[in-house]
C-alpha cells in the first residue's frame, strides 16, 4: 500500500465543496459511454413497439425469446468489451465457442465421462487458451488482431479436424439424457422462476398451451448468466483496482507500466475472461441444444465486437463500459428476433447491424474528442 | 551521514562502442534543486534513465542517505524515492484525475479477497492534492484529457509527491508549454522543493532553469562540463557553455563581420 509521505505542503484551508462545482446530473450522465447503447435499446423498443406490438413479440413467450438470444451475445460482448477497454481484441471467440462445444461432447459421449468432468475439461482448455492467447500477444507486443485471427483459424481448424477423427462426423447429438442429475450441468442448462410463469399462467396473465402449461416456462439460464456478468464486470470496473489497471492497461500502456501497474497479467487475464465467456455461451447453448456442432459460434466474435462498440467501447482502448455492451447485445438481440414479427425480409438484419455499428464509431469518436479536449 | 541527500559519483555509461555518459558527477542537498543543462544528444535522456534504474551505470556509483546502491529496475529506485516523471508524465487522458492520481497504487477498503477501490477516499486525496498546489479541478472524476498541460504536469508532480519521493527527477517538464503554464510549474517545483525534497530538473531551456535553480550541472556530448552554484555564474555564461561557448562566440564574429559589410 502506499506510503504517505510526510505532508509536504502546510495544510491550507480545504473545503471540499466549495472546490466541486456541482456538475448536472444530465451531464454527468451524458459523458457516460453507455449512454448512446441505453438510447440506442430504447429507441429499438418503441419502434417494435409501434410496428410489431400486437404480434405477440411483446408476449412473455416473445420477450424471453429476444432475452435468450440478447443475453447469449451479451455474455461474449461483455468479456469483448473488457478486453476492448484494456486495449485488446479477441478474434478467436466465436472458433472458442465451437472448440469449447466439442471440448464438452466428445468426452462425455466418447470417453464415457461424466458431463460435469466435461464441462470442467472444457473450461480448463479455454483458460489455456486465452492464456495463450494473451502471453503471446503480451510477450510478442505483436497486435492482438493478427495474433488471435491466426488462433481463429487454429482452433476452427482444430475443432473440424479432431472431431472427424475422433468421431467420423461434424456433429456430436446425445447430450440431453446426461444432463439429469449431474452436479454441474444445472448451472447452465436450468429456467429459473417456473413457478412465476406457472402463476402467471393459472391467473391466464400469459399464454397457454393446450394442455394448461405456460408456453413461457421460465427465465433461461442464458439470461441470468447475462445479468450476473454485466453487474460483475460492472462492479469490477467501477469499483476495484483491477479495474482500475484494465482502464490503464488499455489508455496508456507505458504510462501504466511506469508507475507500477502489472499490464502484462492484466492483459493475460482478460484474453482468459474471454475465452471462458465464449465457453459459457458454448456450455449453455450445448446443453439445450443436446448436441454441439464443430461450426457453432462462427462469426460471433465479430457480433461480440459489433456489440462492444455499440456499447461505447473506443477501438483504441482505455475507454467504454461493460453495461453499454450488454445493452449494445439487446438492441441486436431484439432487432435479430423483432424482425421477424415485421414485415421486412430478415435479409436486412445485417445490414442493420452494420449501419448500427457504423453510426456508433463515429458518436463514440465525437465522445472521445470531446473527453480529452482540453478546455 | 553526509549533507547530500543524493550523490551520483562518476557515472559513465557506454553502449557498444558509444560512450553515452562518462564521468558524470551530481550531488544534491535536500531542498535543492539542480538543474540539468544540455543540448539535444546531449547524454540527458541517458543520465536520466540511469538515475531512473532504467540502466544500470557501467562505472561509478549512486549514494543516497549515505549508503551506496544498485538499482535492478525501476521499481527500486522509486521504493527509496527517487521519482522520475518523464515527458510522457503516465496520465491517461481518458481517464479521471482520481484514478490517474493512484493509477497502480489504488487506496483499497473492505475486508479480505473483497476489497475494492475506495473511489471516495481517493477522490477526496485527489481534490485536496491538486487545490494545494492551486489547481481547482472542479470535479475529481473529470478526464484528465480536460486539463491544460501545466495541470497535468503538476498533477503528475504531486502524484510523485504523494506516493513518498524525496528526489523528484523531472524531465524537461516546461518544454511543451506555454509561458504562464510554465512559470506556474516552475512555482509549484520551488515549493516542493522547499518542503525538503532533492529535485533534479532536466531542462534545455536555461530561462526556464536559471530562476529556480540552486546550482547547474551543464552537459554536453555525454561529458559533465562541471557543475556550478547560482553565485558562480550568469545565465550568458551558461547558455554560451551549453551551446558550445566557442561556436556561439564565432557565430557572434561572423555575424558582425557581416553586419560591418552590408553597412
Amino acid at each position: 500500500m502506499s506510503t504517505k509521505s510526510k505532508s509536504i505542503e502546510s495544510k491550507t484551508d480545504f473545503n471540499q465543496d466549495d472546490r466541486l462545482k456541482k456538475v448536472s446530473k444530465l451531464k454527468v450522465l451524458l459523458n457516460r459511454p453507455e449512454l448512446g447503447a441505453l438510447g440506442g435499446a430504447i429507441l429499438v423498443f418503441i419502434f417494435f413497439g409501434i410496428v410489431a406490438g400486437d404480434t405477440g413479440m411483446f408476449s412473455a413467450y416473445g420477450i424471453l425469446n429476444f432475452l435468450d438470444v440478447s443475453a447469449n451475445l451479451g455474455i461474449i460482448a461483455i468479456a469483448a468489451a473488457m478486453l476492448m477497454i484494456g486495449g485488446e481484441f479477441d478474434l478467436s471467440i466465436g472458433s472458442m465457442i465451437g472448440f469449447a462445444g466439442i471440448c464438452i461432447a466428445i468426452p462425455a459421449i466418447y470417453w464415457g465421462w461424466p458431463l460435469w468432468m466435461s464441462i470442467i475439461f472444457a473450461f480448463s482448455m479455454a483458460v489455456l487458451v486465452g492464456y495463450f492467447n494473451g502471453i503471446l500477444v503480451v510477450r510478442t507486443g505483436l497486435p492482438s488482431f493478427i495474433v488471435t485471427l491466426a488462433m481463429l483459424f487454429i482452433l476452427r481448424g482444430a475443432t473440424l479436424a479432431l472431431t472427424r477423427l475422433i468421431t467420423g462426423r461434424t456433429q456430436v447429438p446425445g447430450l440431453r439424457v446426461l444432463i439429469e442429475n449431474d452436479p454441474i450441468a444445472w448451472i447452465f442448462a436450468t429456467d429459473t422462476f417456473k413457478w412465476l410463469f406457472t402463476w402467471l399462467g393459472s391467473m391466464n396473465l400469459i399464454a397457454l398451451r393446450t394442455d394448461g402449461t405456460p408456453l413461457a416456462t421460465g427465465i433461461p439460464p442464458s439470461v441470468i448468466w447475462f445479468i450476473a456478468l454485466a453487474i460483475l464486470t460492472t462492479w469490477i470496473l467501477m469499483k476495484t483496482r483491477y479495474g482500475n489497471w484494465i482502464f490503464a492497461s488499455g489508455g496508456d500502456k507505458n504510462g501504466a507500466n511506469n508507475v507500477g501497474v502489472p499490464v502484462g497479467r492484466v492483459k493475460i487475464s482478460l484474453f482468459i475472461g474471454t475465452a471462458v465467456a465464449a465457453t459459457i455461451f458454448a456450455t449453455i447453448q450445448v446443453l439445450d441444444a443436446g448436441s454441439a456442432d464443430t461450426m457453432r459460434g462462427t462469426l460471433k466474435e465479430l457480433e461480440a465486437i459489433a456489440a462492444a462498440v455499440v456499447g461505447g467501447c473506443l477501438l483504441t482502448g482505455g475507454y467504454g463500459s461493460a453495461i453499454g455492451a450488454a445493452f449494445g447485445a439487446i438492441i441486436f438481440g431484439t432487432v435479430s428476433m423483432g424482425i421477424f414479427y415485421t414485415d421486412v425480409d430478415t435479409d436486412w438484419f445485417k445490414v442493420f447491424l452494420g449501419a448500427m455499428m457504423l453510426i456508433a464509431v463515429i458518436f463514440n469518436n465525437y465522445i472521445r474528442k470531446k473527453v480529452t479536449e482540453s478546455k | 551521514m553526509s549533507e547530500y541527500l543524493v550523490q551520483f559519483n562518476n557515472i559513465s555509461k557506454f553502449f557498444g562502442k558509444v560512450i553515452a555518459l562518462k564521468d558524470v558527477t551530481m550531488k544534491l542537498r535536500k531542498g535543492e534543486i539542480m538543474c540539468l543543462l544540455g543540448d539535444n544528444g546531449a547524454g540527458k535522456s541517458t543520465l536520466i534513465k540511469t538515475l531512473a534504474g532504467v540502466h544500470k551505470p557501467d562505472e561509478g556509483e549512486i549514494i543516497f542517505e549515505g549508503e551506496k546502491i544498485v538499482f535492478d529496475s525501476p521499481k527500486e529506485a522509486l521504493d527509496i524515492g527517487i521519482a522520475t516523471v518523464y515527458q510522457d508524465l503516465a496520465l491517461v487522458s481518458l481517464m479521471s484525475v482520481t484514478r490517474n492520481f493512484f493509477m497502480g497504487r489504488e487506496p483499497l477498503k473492505g475486508p479480505p479477497f473483497f476489497k475494492t477501490f475506495d473511489i471516495e477516499k481517493a477522490n477526496k486525496i485527489a481534490a485536496e492534492r491538486m487545490g494545494q498546489i492551486g489547481i481547482d479541478i472542479r470535479d475529481p472524476s473529470q478526464a484528465v484529457g480536460t486539463m491544460s498541460g501545466g495541470e497535468r504536469q503538476c498533477l503528475a508532480i504531486s502524484r510523485a509527491i504523494y506516493f513518498g519521493a524525496k528526489v523528484l527527477v523531472l524531465d524537461e517538464p516546461t518544454s511543451a508549454l506555454g509561458v504562464h503554464q510554465a512559470s506556474v510549474v516552475l512555482k509549484y517545483i520551488v515549493k516542493a522543493a522547499s518542503q525538503g525534497l532533492a529535485v533534479i530538473l532536466i531542462t534545455h531551456n536555461v530561462h526556464h532553469a536559471y530562476p529556480v535553480g540552486n546550482s547547474f550541472t551543464v552537459l554536453n556530448r555525454g561529458k559533465s562540463l562541471g557543475t556550478y552554484e547560482k553565485k558562480d555564474i550568469s545565465r550568458e555564461k551558461l547558455l554560451s557553455m551549453m551551446a558550445g561557448g566557442e561556436e556561439l562566440d564565432k557565430l557572434e564574429v561572423e555575424l558582425k563581420e557581416m553586419n560591418r559589410i552590408s553597412s
